[in-house]
């Protein structure tokens, strides 16, 4: 496991930079090494499997095929939407040895149909605790937060065999082994709205507003995410929800990875925590970590 | 060699397929065929008596008729034959529907099918011998496993009409889950009052002995003589000397969950598992006992008026004869914890309908006033949530479980005549209210009680500000909706139980993969199993109610009735048999035989050959298979007459 295909995907790229730069970084400490598919191309996100189910398993067996072509057995995505699309694209060339067979001699694509294909918290979850304690030098057990799983990173069940779909605990554990108090709730997997956003904004509003008003609910100071759309919902567009729900959050949410970051030693800047729109300092601060 | 062939329309069920006239000009020309007739329904009375005028006419001494599976219509066939004076064995049917018509749309290669089978089926046919069957004596005496309303059902029916009943029930009483509820649909009369006289009937019945809290062990033998072993566990309390005062369940210092209320709350570890228990005799749990653990304690024996404590008491096994047994291990709900969006349990308030049903029965945990277990509190706005484990592919239970529909109308009406200010939802996907006074029955929930249905899944149930929220859809309305709720029940599905396929496999029956027992036939022979003599009824067979439990069992108790009323049955002579020259006495057979058929037999010289005992065997032909030697034949299906049939398959007869 410690070396393998690095799909960024290209909201880390962009929108999600620091989701980049702290997973590299988390990676790093522990001991992974990460080999950046090289060309890699666009997963084809929601717009390629609501089109077609070929195009989108195309679009993610090029990447697969690059990965298969240097020698890496296994794939992590960190974005819950690439991790999907990798993953169902890799299951269909499995179960279906003619479709697999087309690509091959149609589109010159030859992919590990037995490589895994791992989101970044499955992938960091095969880690013994003792292994990710180890690194941990700043104490952040002042810190209260709740992980949000959102919709895709555990589900569909069947597809991806990873944690329990209702009620997921493994960022849970993986931030309770880095020393943060991570709060029990009940609004893990609710869905955000994802890219209602952008078609019924009023929905989307709604529905990361619940979300936050539950977090606080339960004594979050902060929501640790997996996924940049989760982000964006929940931070980018959290002045719009407060105009919306008249509420006053002010909830930092922050990449499971850029916690897990801040307690292995980084800065907060070089986690990028400094690009959020809802200010993470003074959370920081009042937890004893250094800003600089 | 005269036979006679005889091919069947089966109204168009063969002939939609099959060229039927042109099979039986075919058999016309076949060697030792004399005549060949085709026939529009082979059963009924016109077929059957073409069939006797023939074997009268032209003397025929075999018959072949080309018609459904043997399955369905071999012993009437039989019967037949029987009637124009021939031995039954010399007929052979060939399976030109379900194995030909049915699965075949090209007519022409379908119809080239059923010459083939036509000519195997002659072939054979000419090398069957008339074969004899023998009688055995028929126990009278009837075993009833399992002690819920169905097994009471059956052993009283069968009991009263003067034969005698053992009824073996697993747990320290009888009663079953229909103990547990309080008031029961469609009519709402008390549980209680219309089963209690029943389990007191039984017990103090002249025909029949119960044993509680024992198991069946080990079962052998076959219809008319099975042999059972009975494994009576040991109490720890004295039937005889106990007068189920309870003086000891008062005083016992350990606590557990109580299984009778389905842990809602505790019991002694000497309890007896509700007032109107019967026997009336409490029993000690030894997992839990410290007197049977670390020899401390022994407060029951102390305050025990009539000395009726017995730790040394030992496990009994008794070995019994019958010669027909009754299961009705009845159901158990499925594990509703495996639904994470519902709280995999972790929510105090959110229980199941059968503890629904504990709480609402004034013998249950709370006295029959509604609180819920959280805080003790009476809940407001108590929430039902249908089909829990029913009709859901993504859990493995595709199936309705038949009676939540109908319970949770009656809990909208049990709830709301208890706290009349109450408010009760119903989530379902459709009401399935099909029996008699049932539909009648949810119409007064909604109209008299004022139960608001809601058409819908509820996607989530969550706690927010110490109150339950359920997340759904109402369909109906086509909008999400959310209640805040005090009390959430959930439907949780009926499924069959680990104890009941245990048992199957004990008694050679078959069940389903969720622990239903099969029955032979799903519209003809709705209470017998597989195998012949055993019978099932209840829920053990599928989700039911109470009135068509009762009705399974009755009609279980009079196929027992029917069979037990002959004092001699006769055998199968289809079983096989071995030719001791030729044996070697390698046992081979003894390790495949299933029912155990195969004896030692040992000769003058000292060597050691098989036997079959033809009681026991059931013709199934392993050990002829098997048998290096080739030393054990099938009546019926020798080497010769099966060589015979591939001869008729591969002898170019012409078209
Ligand atoms: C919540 C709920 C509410 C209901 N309400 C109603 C209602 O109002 N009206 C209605 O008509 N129906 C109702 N029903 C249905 C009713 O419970 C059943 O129809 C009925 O209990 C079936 O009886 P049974 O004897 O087949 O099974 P059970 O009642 O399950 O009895 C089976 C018995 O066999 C015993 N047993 C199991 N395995 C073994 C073994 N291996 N050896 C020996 N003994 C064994 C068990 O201990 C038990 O005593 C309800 C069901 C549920 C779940
Ligand atoms: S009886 Fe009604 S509630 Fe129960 S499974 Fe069938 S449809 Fe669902």
């Amino acid at each position: 496991m410690s070396k393998l295909g690095y799909f960024p995907g290209c909201s880390l790229e962009h929108s999600a930079l620091e989701y980049d730069q702290s997973s590299r970084y988390v990676c790093r400490k522990l001991g992974i090494e990460l080999v950046e598919l090289p060309d890699w191309s666009c997963c084809g996100a929601h717009a390629a499997h609501h089109t077609q189910h070929k195009l989108a398993c195309a679009l993610s067996a090029r990447n697969l095929s690059i990965a298969t072509t240097l020698g890496l057995g296994s794939v992590v995505a960190p974005c819950p939407a690439c991790y999907s699309g990798l993953k169902f694209a890799q299951t269909a060339l499995k179960n279906d040895p003619q479709l697999k067979e087309k690509f091959k001699n149609e589109l010159k694509l030859d992919c590990n149909a037995e490589g895994k294909v791992f989101s970044l918290v499955e992938l960091l979850s095969q880690l013994a605790p003792e292994t990710l304690k180890a690194q941990v030098k700043v104490d952040l057990g002042e810190l209260k937060v709740v992980a949000y799983y959102g919709c895709l990173l555990v589900r569909p069940p069947k597809l991806v065999q990873f944690d329990d779909p209702e009620n997921p605990s493994s960022m849970d554990d993986l931030l309770t082994a880095a020393g943060v108090q991570m709060l029990p709730w009940d609004y893990k997997v609710q869905c955000c709205g994802a890219v209602l956003a952008v078609s019924n904004p009023d929905i989307q509003l709604k529905l990361s507003g619940d979300i936050l008003q539950m977090a606080k609910l339960a004594g979050a100071e902060a929501v640790a995410v997996a996924c940049p759309l989760c982000h964006a919902n929940l931070d980018l567009r959290q002045a719009q929800i407060n105009k919306y729900c008249g509420s006053k959050f002010k909830l930092p949410i922050l990449y499971f990875t850029q916690v897990m970051g801040l307690a292995f030693g980084a800065s907060p800047k070089e986690l990028g925590i400094d690009k959020h729109m809802v200010a993470a300092g003074p959370l920081l601060s009042k937890a004893g970590i250094n800003q600089a | 060699m005269k036979i006679g062939v005889f091919i069947c329309h089966c109204g168009n069920n063969i002939s939609a397929a099959v060229g039927v006239e042109l099979v039986a000009r075919h058999a016309l020309r076949l060697p030792g065929v004399v005549c060949a007739h085709t026939i529009h329904h082979a059963c009924s009375e016109p077929g059957q008596l073409l069939i006797q005028k023939c074997i009268r006419e032209k003397g025929l001494n075999r018959v072949v008729i080309g018609a459904c599976s043997p399955r369905v219509h071999e012993a009437t066939f039989q019967r037949v034959l029987v009637q124009a004076g021939l031995n039954p064995y010399l007929l052979e049917l060939a399976n030109l529907r379900e194995q030909c018509s049915w699965v075949h749309e090209d007519r022409e290669a379908a119809t080239r099918k059923a010459i083939d089978l036509i000519d195997m089926a002659v072939g054979k046919v000419a090398r069957l011998q008339p074969l004899l069957s023998s009688k055995v004596d028929v126990n009278k005496r009837t075993l009833v496993i399992g002690g819920g309303i169905a097994g009471i059902q059956a052993a009283l029916d069968v009991a009263d009409s003067g034969h005698e009943v053992v009824l073996v029930e697993r747990t320290p009483t009888i009663g079953g889950n229909m103990a547990r509820m309080d008031k029961v649909f469609p009519t709402l009369d008390c549980s209680a009052c219309i089963l209690t006289p029943k389990m007191v009937e039984l017990a103090t019945h002249p025909n029949i002995t119960l044993h509680t809290y024992s198991e069946v062990e080990q079962v052998s033998g076959f219809v008319g003589n099975f042999k059972v072993q009975i494994r009576k566990k040991a109490r720890l309390v004295d039937m005889e000397k106990c007068t189920g005062c309870g003086a000891c369940t008062l005083k016992c210092p350990i606590k557990a969950p109580a299984e009778f209320n389905l842990g809602l709350d505790k019991r002694g570890a000497v309890y007896i598992p509700f007032p109107q228990a019967v026997p009336h005799i409490p029993v000690i749990d030894k997992s839990i006992c410290t007197y049977v653990l670390k020899k401390k304690c022994g407060l029951c024996q102390k305050i025990c008026p009539t000395d009726a404590i017995a730790f040394e008491q030992q496990d009994e096994v008794l070995e019994e004869e019958f010669g027909a047994i009754i299961v009705a291990t009845g159901y158990e709900l499925m594990d509703w914890t495996v639904y994470g969006e519902y709280g995999h349990g972790k929510y105090k308030d959110v229980i199941t309908s059968l503890q629904y049903e504990r709480i609402l029965s004034a013998s249950g945990p709370t006295g029959g006033h509604i609180r819920r277990p959280s805080d003790g509190k009476e809940p407001e706005v108590i929430a039902i949530i249908a089909c829990v484990g029913s009709r859901d592919a993504a859990h493995g239970r595709p199936y309705c479980s038949s009676v939540c529909c109908m319970y949770s109308a009656k809990y909208a009406m049990l709830t709301r005549e208890h706290l009349p200010n109450s408010r009760v939802y119903i989530f379902y996907m459709d009401i399935r209210a099909y029996s008699k006074m049932y539909e009648e029955f949810v119409q007064r929930a909604q109209e008299k009680y004022g139960a608001n249905y809601v058409r819908g899944r509820v996607s989530k149930v969550f706690e927010r500000n110490g109150r339950l929220v359920l997340q759904g859809a109402d369909t109906l309305l086509g909008q999400p909706v959310e209640l805040e709720a005090d009390l959430v029940v959930l439907a949780v599905g009926i499924t069959g139980t680990a104890s009941t396929i245990a048992l199957a496999k004990k008694l050679n029956i078959s069940h389903d993969e969720y622990g239903f027992l099969t029955e032979s036939h799903p519209k003809l022979r709705p209470v017998e199993s597989s195998t012949p003599g055993i019978f099932i009824a209840g829920a053990c067979q599928s989700p039911k109610d109470i009135p068509l439990t009762v009705a399974q069992a009755s009609s279980a108790a009079s196929k027992v009735l029917g069979l037990i009323s002959h004092d001699k049955l006769e055998t199968s002579p289809l079983v096989a048999e071995v030719n001791i020259r030729r044996c070697v006495g390698c046992f081979r057979c003894l390790d495949v035989c299933p029912f155990s058929a195969i004896e030692e037999q040992v000769l003058r010289d000292g060597s050691k050959v098989a036997r079959v005992n033809p009681a026991l065997c059931q013709g199934c032909g392993l050990c002829s298979a098997i048998c290096p030697p080739a030393a054990i034949a099938l009546s019926g299906f020798t080497d010769d007459q099966l060589i015979s049939q591939m001869e008729g398959l591969c002898s170019q007869n012409p078209v």
